[in-house]
Order: structure tokens, then C-alpha cells, then sequence
């Protein structure tokens, strides 16, 4: 008898391999019933909702759906990942210069966050991973407390005391980080059920990478959201690779995971995630139906991990280089690109010139925050904060602690 | 000998105990392929195959079930855990299933694996990267508790936990995963090329589980640490000239009580430091041990230096880390009496 091993389609010095991927055509499928049951949504977890086809046009009943959505607001959409784009790459360097201990990029994975973001309301809340801070991008939350965390000067909003990637942002729809996998994930179950329980018209989105889906915790939100039905988003970010460890490792023998969501009884939808109006068009639907009332729905975002794990990982270690290039469903940015080119709204100069502007803005905001010091030079927040927030009143014991370490 | 790696000697006794032994498999989150994150597995499976070194899922729990069930099978897995702080999901699996499979089915089942975790902070890992969680696992009957400091005995100790008839917990101090750390983050970083406990034999070796090892002999007062805070209380005693005995527990259960015991009488003063918060942490029970083995030869009050009971912050690390002036302040308290 032998057990089986998934293996990735290519390893270093491998030609990267794609083939096996069953890349359905924009437009394909229709838009469902709001208030669809898991049953009947077996094409949409097995299939890719697309809305943008090779040329760049937006075909389709999804490009239907939200036909509304004008040149303004997809332009929001493009500035957005642009400016998620500059975060990352001005964030990166930093790491390199040693102004951060740690960072993590979400390349190739904007349209994600940064599309399903501007369909919340406010008083929605994400129960976020590490890797959407695209998330925030959308939400414009100020980038000096974005980098103030990073560099961890004063203008931390956790004070120093978590890692520079971990954000917490009530005020933005962006529930505290947790470095332990899945945690979040039925936590956002939790918050919804409490959004039914106190009526307040809320709802909460789950997210969670392909990797982590292995945790009890997905499966422990998928089981009491398909009990409950409370108004949560459950995303599973598939972008192929969890640090060194092939997708197929989390999927096993079921064909994708937003139909392992389905198993659960819980309808699910699987989008192209590299594709920015499939994003917008399905979040909406989604956000619409959960606020209706229509129960928990999980979405699979499908798209690729074009960057390192975070800066401590050398992916060519385990991937062939130029795997990204090879990735079928393009760059999210360049695509969007093509289309509102293609719609009269945008042009090739117009593009250069305001990725730049970008780039300029976001450089300057990082220049006034590293007045504030940086990993380099560090002006931390007093050691004492280690002992603020344990607990809502300090106890004796840290009282007593606290004095012991001369504060 | 050859100069190895914290890194390196654990590699080595994986290494060596899955050349001789079919039974050892290794596996864990990208342990396979990659060979870990920390690269303490790099090689061992294009060397010994995908049935005996794998990657897993990410979750932590099925890793220690799986492995209760092929320990239980005859197999003797050597499980990895990637940090310390993601073992809790696991947590159910090795407290009340692995600890206690002998006894509740009076030896009919047993489970000899190991699981290994990266413990300890210093590398500004936050508060899910640090953490130091030694004392869930002594608290737990049914299992054992192995924390080393040098490659030589993390090798041997490897070894030994993968032969032991029980579940043993391994814990590997990361920051001394490439050289000794005396508590200095700002100073020169030494690798284990330069100390010679990085000499580590070839082969199969083992050390006896339970047996403490004398880091330093001395007549002032008794020190008993494990684990990274051996070297800070080293640089402490250095930095004091206080002529401490420093103890390197490194088999916290079973615990050797019979060379704390000969130091302390020896001394009448001992300094217990762990990186761990205090409350209810595993100093608490040397400190009670100590007391109740020698108290008629205490010459002054026990002393313990522990992290303080807040979770282990990212900015402020150095602030949180019992670095080796806390541990002099300590050691000269209990000169005082
Ligand atoms: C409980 C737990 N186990 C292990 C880890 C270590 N870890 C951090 S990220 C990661 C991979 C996650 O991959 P995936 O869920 O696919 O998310 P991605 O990084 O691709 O966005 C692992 C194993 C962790 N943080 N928590
Ligand atoms: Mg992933």
C-alpha cells in the first residue's frame, strides 16, 4: 500500500507548469439568487467567476451586475493597488535598510482586499490575516499608523507591541491580528452571531489563506456558520502557496475549497482573484445577500503568491524563479489597466504618470515618518506599556513588576 | 569532531536515527521538501524518501494526532511543531492523549515520539514567536520535558528523547540555534564555530534524560537555568565576579534534584532564572524543590528571574528579556545575607 504526497507542478529548475489548471472563460457563469442554498451552488464552487476576458473587456452576466460601477470608482479601484503596490515596495526596502525587523507583501493579491474593502459599510468588520492589508489600503487608514507600526516609533497604535505586520484598526473595519493561523476565522462567526443577536444591520468577513484552512478553526466556522447562518463572509485566499508547502497539501482530494465550503453546506462562489471586477461584482453580491439576511456565503479568491513569504523566506528554494510569470490569470493592476484603456478612460501616460504621483506620496509619507526613528534609530514607546492592557485595572503582581523594572 | 550548528546537530541525530532505525519518521509544516523553517530538516527527505520525512498541513493538532497514532502503530515520529507558540491547538493531543495513553490502557498502548519547537524569543519575533511555554508541559504527567543549550547535547538529547519509550517534549531555544547569546543583543553575535561545545561526535550518541549538566563550577551560590539563559547567567556571573555554580537543568522532567541538591548544600544560595513568565512557571517548583531538599543548608532567601507576566512584546524586547543585569541584581541579593 502507499500514501499519497501532493507535489507542486514545478520545483526549482523546473519549467513552471500550469497546465493542469482548469481556467474557464470570462463571462461563463450567471449571477445567482441572493438567496442561493449550498445545493444549487455547486458550479460556482467548482467553477471561476470572471469578468475581465483576455482582451480586457468586461463580459457577462457579472459585468451586468454591476454595470453601475463608473469610471471614477474603478479608477478608485486602480489608485488603490497602486498605492497598496507602494506600501509594499517603500515597506520592503525599509526591511532591506533594517528600519523594520520584518514585512510581508501582498503582490499580486491587491485586487483582492482592496476590491472586496470598498463594498463594506462602515461598521462592517474583517477578521483579517497578515496578508490583507489591502484591506486597509481601501479603508484609508492613515499610512503614518500603518508605518509608525512598522518602524515602531511613537506613532504605533499598539505601542510597540506587536510585530509590524500585525494592524488592529477598529475604527477601519480591521479586527487585531493574530499570529496563530485560523484563530480569526470562527471569531468572525462569533461576531456575527453577535451582529444577528443585537440586530445592528453589521456584518463580519472572515479571511483566511489556502495553507491555514487546514486548521480546526476553518473547519469549526464553516460547521457553526452552517449551523447559525449568522452574516459572515467567509474568504479563503488561494494563492497557491502556504511558505514552502504546495496548495494541494491543504486541498487533499477535494477539487477546490470553496467546495469543501459547500460540503459544509454553506454556498460558496470561486473567483478569479486577479481580477478586479470580478472582485467588486462578487463581494457585492455577497455583502448584499449577507446584510439581506440570507446566511453566511464563502467565497475562494484564486490567484498567486507572487512575492516571498514574508522577508525571511527565499522562495527559490522551493518554486521555479519565474513561476509568476507563468501565473495564467496575469497581474491584477495590469489588467484593470488594459480595461479602462480600453474603455477610453485611462491611457499608458496617464498610468506612468500616476504611479509615480503615487510613489511620490507615499515616499513622502515615509520620509516624516521616519522622523519619528526607525528600527535604525529607534524612540520606542516606554518599556512600560509591556504592563499596560494586560488587564483592564494592573494587579498588585505587575504593580510590583513594573517597579522591579524601574518604572 | 566536527564543529557544528544547533541547527546542524539536530539535523544530525534526525539524521542519524532515520538512517538506523525504520521505524523514526519526521515530518511537520514545511519540513519536507524545504526542511523546516529554521532548516533543522534540510535534506533528510531527498536522502530518506517522502515516506519518512513529509510536509503536513498547518494544524498542529492533526501533526501530534497523527503522530499518537503511528507511535501507538510502532512507528517512533519526530514530530515539529514550526514555533513554540502555534502548539496549542495540539495541545488536547499531547496532554491528555500521547501523556497518557500508557497508563489508561495499563500498557497496552503506548507513545514513544518527540515533538520538537523552536522556544524563546530574542530574534523581536513579537508575541507569537517567543513565547516560552516549559511549564504546560511539566504540569502534565505522562510526559517529559527537554530544553538544550549547546549543539553537543541538543544532539545527544535528540537521540535520547527519540528512544524514549514516552512522548517527549523538545524544546530548542532558537536564539542559540547559531551561537551561544550571553544577553547582549547590541553586541558582536558569535557562532557556535568559535565555542567549543559546537564540537559535536559523529554518529549515534545519547544523554541519559534527567542528568543535569555543571556548566560552571563554583562556591558562591547555586544557579539553575536552561536553555538560552544558561549563557546570560554565565555573562552575569562573569560581569559580577561573583563565583556562581551554574547548572544547566537541561532534562526539566525528569528533573535531576540529586546534583541540584550536592550544589546547594555546597552553596546555601541559589538563583533560579527562566525566560518564562514568573507566575506559575517552572522556577516556582525548583524554588520549591530547592526549599524542601535543602533548607537547613540555605544560608540566605531563594531568588528567581524570570520574564514578567505580560506577553512577550515586540518593540520593547530587551525590556521583557531577563538579560544579565537583572540576573547579577538577583545573584547579589542572595550574597546580601
Ligand atoms: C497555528 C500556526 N501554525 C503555524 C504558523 C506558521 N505559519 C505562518 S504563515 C504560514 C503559512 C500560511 O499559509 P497560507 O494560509 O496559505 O497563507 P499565505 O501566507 O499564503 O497568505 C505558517 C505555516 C502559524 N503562524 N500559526
Ligand atoms: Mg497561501
Amino acid at each position: 500500500m502507499k500514501l499519497n504526497f501532493p507535489h507542486p507542478p514545478a520545483r526549482p529548475n523546473e519549467t513552471p507548469d500550469f497546465s493542469a489548471l482548469d481556467i474557464p472563460p470570462a463571462g461563463a457563469l450567471d449571477v445567482p439568487a441572493l438567496d442561493i442554498a449550498a445545493v444549487d451552488s455547486r458550479d460556482y464552487a467548482n467553477g471561476l467567476i470572471r469578468v475581465l476576458n483576455e482582451n480586457g473587456e468586461a463580459v457577462g452576466p457579472w459585468a451586468d451586475y454591476i454595470a453601475d460601477l463608473d469610471s471614477e470608482a474603478l479608477l478608485q479601484g486602480l489608485r488603490d493597488m497602486l498605492r497598496m503596490r507602494a506600501v509594499d515596495k517603500r515597506m520592503l526596502n525599509a526591511q532591506r535598510q533594517g528600519k523594520t525587523s520584518f514585512y510581508l507583501q501582498c503582490t499580486g493579491e491587491e485586487a483582492i482586499g482592496c476590491g472586496f474593502q470598498r463594498q463594506l459599510a462602515a461598521g462592517d468588520m474583517n477578521f483579517p490575516t497578515y496578508r490583507q492589508q489591502s484591506l486597509l489600503i481601501a479603508a484609508d487608514y492613515p499610512l503614518e499608523s500603518l508605518m509608525g507600526q512598522l518602524y515602531s516609533n511613537d506613532l504605533d497604535p499598539l505601542e510597540g507591541r506587536q510585530l509590524p505586520i500585525m494592524h488592529s484598526s477598529r475604527e477601519h473595519g480591521f479586527f487585531s491580528i493574530s499570529g496563530n493561523l485560523g484563530t480569526q476565522y470562527i471569531q468572525a462567526v462569533g461576531w456575527a452571531m453577535a451582529n444577528a443577536l443585537s440586530d445592528n444591520g453589521q456584518i463580519a468577513a472572515a479571511w483566511i489563506g489556502d495553507g491555514a484552512t487546514a486548521s480546526n478553526d476553518f473547519h469549526a466556522a464553516l460547521l457553526t456558520a452552517s449551523v447559525y447562518r449568522p452574516p459572515v463572509i467567509l474568504n479563503i485566499v488561494n494563492n497557491q502557496w502556504a511558505i514552502s508547502t504546495y496548495t494541494g497539501v491543504a486541498t487533499g482530494g477535494s477539487r477546490t475549497y470553496a467546495a469543501r465550503a459547500r460540503g459544509y453546506g454553506i454556498p460558496a462562489l470561486r473567483v478569479d482573484g486577479n481580477d478586479y471586477l470580478a472582485v467588486a461584482a462578487v463581494s457585492r453580491w455577497a455583502v448584499e445577500r449577507t446584510r439581506a439576511g440570507h446566511g453566511p456565503v464563502a467565497i475562494e479568491w484564486f490567484t498567486y503568491r507572487v512575492a516571498a513569504h514574508s522577508t525571511s523566506d527565499d522562495p527559490s528554494a522551493y518554486r521555479p524563479n519565474d513561476e509568476a510569470k507563468a501565473w495564467p490569470l496575469g497581474d491584477p493592476i495590469e489588467r484593470l489597466k488594459t480595461h479602462l484603456v480600453l474603455r477610453g478612460d485611462w491611457s499608458d501616460d496617464r498610468h506612468v504618470q500616476t504611479e509615480a504621483e503615487i510613489l511620490d506620496g507615499v515616499t513622502a509619507v515615509q520620509k516624516e515618518v521616519e522622523k519619528h526613528g526607525t528600527f535604525v534609530k529607534p524612540q520606542p514607546t516606554s518599556p512600560s506599556t509591556i504592563f499596560k492592557g494586560v488587564y483592564a485595572d494592573m494587579p498588585e503582581h505587575l504593580r510590583r513588576q513594573r517597579q522591579e523594572m524601574g518604572y | 569532531m566536527p564543529r557544528m550548528t544547533m541547527i546542524e546537530a539536530l539535523r544530525d541525530a534526525m539524521d542519524v536515527m532515520l538512517s538506523q532505525d525504520p521505524r523514526v519518521l519526521v515530518f511537520g509544516e514545511d519540513v519536507g521538501y524545504f526542511g523546516g523553517v529554521f532548516r533543522c530538516t534540510a535534506g533528510l527527505q531527498a536522502k530518506h524518501g517522502e515516506n519518512r520525512v513529509f510536509d503536513t498541513p498547518i494544524n498542529e493538532s492533526a501533526i501530534v494526532g497523527m503522530a499518537v497514532g503511528m507511535a501507538a502503530q510502532g512507528m517512533r515520529p519526530c514530530a515539529e511543531v514550526q514555533f513554540a507558540d502555534y502548539v496549542y491547538p495540539a495541545y488536547d493531543q499531547i496532554t491528555q492523549e500521547a501523556a497518557r495513553l500508557r497508563h489508561r490502557s495499563n500498557g497496552m498502548f503506548t507513545c514513544p515520539l518527540v515533538v520538537r519547537m523552536p522556544t524563546g524569543g530574542g530574534i523581536f519575533g513579537g508575541q507569537t514567536h517567543s513565547q516560552s511555554p516549559e511549564a504546560l508541559f511539566t504540569h502534565v504527567a505522562g510526559l517529559k520535558v527537554v530544553i538544550p543549550s549547546t549543539p553537543h547535547d541538543a544532539k545527544g538529547l535528540l537521540i535520547a528523547a527519540i528512544e524514549d519509550p514516552d512522548p517527549v517534549i523538545f524544546l530548542e531555544p532558537k536564539r542559540l540555534y547559531n551561537g551561544p547569546f550571553y544577553g547582549d543583543h547590541s553586541g558582536k553575535s558569535v557562532g557556535w564555530a568559535q565555542h567549543p561545545a559546537g564540537d559535536v561526535p559523529e554518529g549515534h550518541y545519547s544523554i541519559d534524560l534527567g542528568k543535569a549538566d555543571i556548566r560552571r563550577e563554583g562556591s558562591d551560590v547555586t544557579v539553575l537555568a536552561y536553555g538560552t539563559m544558561v549563557y546570560v547567567a554565565e555573562a552575569a556571573a562573569d560581569k559580577s565576579g561573583i563565583d556562581a555554580e551554574i547548572i544547566d537543568l537541561r532534562s526539566l522532567l525528569p528533573l535531576d534534584l540529586g546534583t541540584i541538591k550536592a550544589s546547594v548544600e555546597k552553596t546555601g544560595r541559589c538563583v533560579v532564572v527562566h525566560e518564562a513568565t514568573r507566575t506559575s512557571g517552572f522556577g516556582g517548583e525548583l524554588i520549591a524543590e530547592v526549599q524542601e531538599a535543602c533548607f537547613w543548608h540555605l544560608k540566605s532567601p531563594l531568588q528567581r528571574v524570570t520574564g514578567w507576566d505580560a506577553p512577550y512584546p515586540h518593540a520593547t524586547e530587551w525590556d521583557y528579556f531577563p538579560g544579565p543585569d537583572r540576573v547579577i541584581r538577583a545573584l547579589q541579593k542572595s550574597m546580601e545575607d
